[in-house]
């Protein structure tokens, strides 16, 4: 059946079942591939997107559940979180493969917009979500850190 | 080829023989109730003592409270568990400081309004742990007992505010529909808020131990 669909501020309408994860929408719907598809299960982060703004996984999000609800990609995420995460992530060469980049970047910014300053504690609590097969996690425990310095200005 | 055909034919009637036991004992014996299964009740009025018939219905009704689908969301510690067989959650999360995770990974992060089975993740509108007063890992029914009827650990509800969040609470009740590959809570929710009611009505006795 269609469904409404508001990505990146636009009002898209889509003709898919119910229970469609999101990620499909998105990737094969409107060719937003920059968000991934790693385990389809919660289990690896790659897919994360926000919905109103809170992270999600997008491929156990039926796009039922999304009716009146605004859903950010990768493609579009913008604010100082992100101009400093982008910013410390190119300073520091995080991705290597960068496969599960999209979705690291996802969670390093709501990580930062909720705690300024987050201790490594607070970064493993956020990031450990996010797998990285390449094992980035060392460069982006780092890369949270610059961005959060950035921040304090 | 004769040996074989002897120890084939002992099988059999041995098998045969067992059978027949185990049809005379279902016969006879009263089937025992399946841990899936909630008594009612009315099966507890046979107690003529009030106080002794209370502490048989919090029992029975412990046999819901102390299910994986329960506990795993009222852990003792700051970590929840999952499935069946009541393994930590994976990926790592913690209750945070107001049981929905931690900033930037709270239990919304891959909980949604309803479970996704494709993508084996259980949901409702208001996932969450129990906060850490109401805790029943580990707990003896006692301890869970006294915990769930004291207002200062269980949210300031009296009884009839705590036997309508047990009948009403779209999270409680998703124990009985927990979706595929988890075993649902025994009983129904009608039998326990029955039980629930009729525990209250004897005068919400706990268990000694
Ligand atoms: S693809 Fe969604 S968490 Fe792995
Ligand atoms: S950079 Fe390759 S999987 Fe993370």
């Amino acid at each position: 059946m269609a469904h409404t669909l508001k990505v990146n501020g636009a009002t898209h309408s889509v003709d898919i079942d119910d229970d469609t994860p999101l990620l499909w929408a998105l990737r094969d719907n409107l060719g937003l591939t920059g968000t991934k598809f790693g385990c389809g299960v919660a289990q690896c982060g790659a897919c994360t997107v926000y919905v109103d703004g809170k992270p999600m996984r997008s491929c156990v999000t039926p796009v039922s559940t999304l009716e009146g609800r605004e859903v950010t990609t990768i493609e579009a995420i913008s604010g100082r979180e992100a101009d400093a995460v982008q910013k410390a992530w190119t300073a520091g060469d995080v991705p290597q493969c960068g496969y599960c980049q999209s979705g690291q970047v996802m969670s390093a910014v709501a990580l930062l917009k909720e705690i300024k300053k987050p201790t490594d504690r607070d970064i493993d609590l956020a990031m450990n979500g996010n797998i990285c097969r390449c094992a980035t996690y060392a460069r982006i425990r780092s890369a949270i850190h610059d961005a959060a310095r950035t921040l304090e200005g | 080829m004769m040996i074989r055909k002897l120890a084939l034919a002992a099988s059999a009637a041995l098998a045969l023989g067992l059978g027949g036991t185990a049809l005379t004992l279902a016969q006879t014996a009263a089937p025992p109730t399946p841990a899936s299964a909630l008594r009612g009740p009315s099966s507890f009025a046979g107690i003529a003592d009030r106080q002794a018939r209370s502490v048989a219905l919090f029992s029975e009704i412990g046999k819901v409270l102390t299910h994986p689908r329960c506990v795993n969301c009222h852990p003792a510690t700051e970590r929840p568990r999952q499935t069946d067989a009541m393994t930590l959650h994976q990926p790592l999360v913690v209750r945070g400081k107001d049981g929905h995770g931690a900033p930037g990974m709270e239990c919304t992060t891959c909980h949604g309004k309803q479970n996704v089975d494709y993508g084996r993740v259980p949901g409702d509108p208001h996932w969450a742990l129990a906060p850490a007063s109401m805790a029943w890992e580990g707990k003896s029914l006692k301890d869970i007992c006294e915990q769930v009827k004291d207002t200062s650990r269980n949210g300031g509800k009296d009884m009839a505010a705590l036997i309508k969040h047990v009948t009403t609470d779209s999270l409680v009740l998703w124990g009985w529909k927990p979706g595929p590959g988890r075993e649902p809570a025994p009983g129904t929710p009608a039998q326990f808020g029955a039980l629930m009611q009729a525990w209250a009505d004897t005068g919400a006795a706990c268990p000694a131990s």
